[in-house]
């Protein structure tokens, strides 16, 4: 008797979503609502989108959505969770909206321990304006906005924003991982996992950062995408969980 | 037997899955869809063992594997 031992998961719209051939963005959407599925809380939680090509998420994901001003999704699943805290309300956000314009509501919502999941999406640079520098960027690394490479002297070192988030008392879970093999695909999807099990139990904020890439600003193809995450962001961004309580 | 299933409509030819495919069960052929993506197929469906490895790694959730 044949049967299906790997499906879509439910939890994803069945149209094609709009990111570009190669992007782990809907590669952790598919990880994130195979996790909701299992656990059983697709009618029951939110996500909350940031802005960038995390928006796209609006055409990928089904469940109930909410797109924030640029940076606030922290601010605004915190909001969500202490009026309905029964709801499971996690935030998928990128790296110009998490570690730059929304820095001050991610750390602060980190640093009350509000019980919220936080997805943050890694790619090093602001792939829906044009490729601009993010606070992640790497160091000599050419993007719209540093077009002779990232230097200290100017723009400063790349944020690590699991180390940063480590030196608070309140988080309770922060993991770094990436999607690069079916090994490390299966270390995320733990992560995740994790990430939520920690607000079902109430423990407080978790985030789960992921090491992405983005072939169209970076110039790359798929493939030679993911052999530059090996080279240059791992070394850059070393994985593994950082805080498991 | 084993076989694996690529939607057409949801492939954009990224070939993250005929790159990790153990048996080269996958490529491409002449043909695009809707949006102008030279979808995968398996080529050689007969060598497929159901490891799902493509599954996984398909960032689009495009395939579905039977057993």
């Amino acid at each position: 008797m044949e049967e299906k031992i790997y499906k879509r998961p439910a939890g994803l719209q069945d149209n094609i979503n709009g990111y570009c051939p190669g992007c782990f963005h809907p590669g952790i959407g598919k990880l994130i609502m195979s996790v909701m599925e299992e656990f059983d809380l697709l009618e029951r939680s939110v996500m909350v989108d940031g802005i960038g090509c995390v928006a796209s998420n609006m055409s990928y994901i089904g469940i109930d959505e909410l797109n924030t001003p640029h940076g606030r999704p922290c601010a605004v699943a915190s909001a969500i969770k202490r009026c309905s805290p029964e709801t499971i309300v996690v935030t998928y956000q990128g790296d110009g909206d998490l570690a730059s314009i929304g820095l001050a509501e991610t750390m602060m919502a980190a640093n009350r321990g509000d019980n919220i999941s936080v997805f943050f999406v890694n790619n090093a640079n602001y792939g829906m304006t044009g490729g601009q520098m993010a606070p992640t960027t790497l160091m000599g690394m050419k993007t719209s906005t540093t077009p002779y490479g990232r230097n200290a002297q100017e723009h400063g070192y790349p944020m690590h924003m699991c180390e940063v988030l480590n030196t608070l008392t309140a988080p309770s879970y922060l993991a770094r991982v990436t999607l690069i093999d079916v090994p490390h695909i299966k270390k995320a999807r733990e992560a995740v996992k994790q990430a939520i099990q920690h607000q079902l139990d109430g423990k407080g904020f978790s985030m789960v950062e992921f090491v992405s890439n983005c072939p169209t600003n970076w110039g790359l193809t798929p493939q030679e995408s993911i052999q530059f995450i090996k080279d240059k962001m791992l070394p850059e961004f070393p994985l593994g969980e950082f805080r498991n309580r | 037997m084993a076989r694996i299933e690529i939607n057409p409509k949801l492939c954009k030819g990224c070939l993250y899955c005929a790159d990790v495919c153990p048996k080269k069960v996958i490529g491409v052929t002449d043909a695009v869809n809707a949006k102008g993506f030279q979808y995968a197929v398996p080529l050689h469906p007969e060598n497929c063992v159901g490891c799902a490895m493509c599954a996984i790694m398909c960032p689009d959730a495009a395939i579905e594997v039977y057993k």
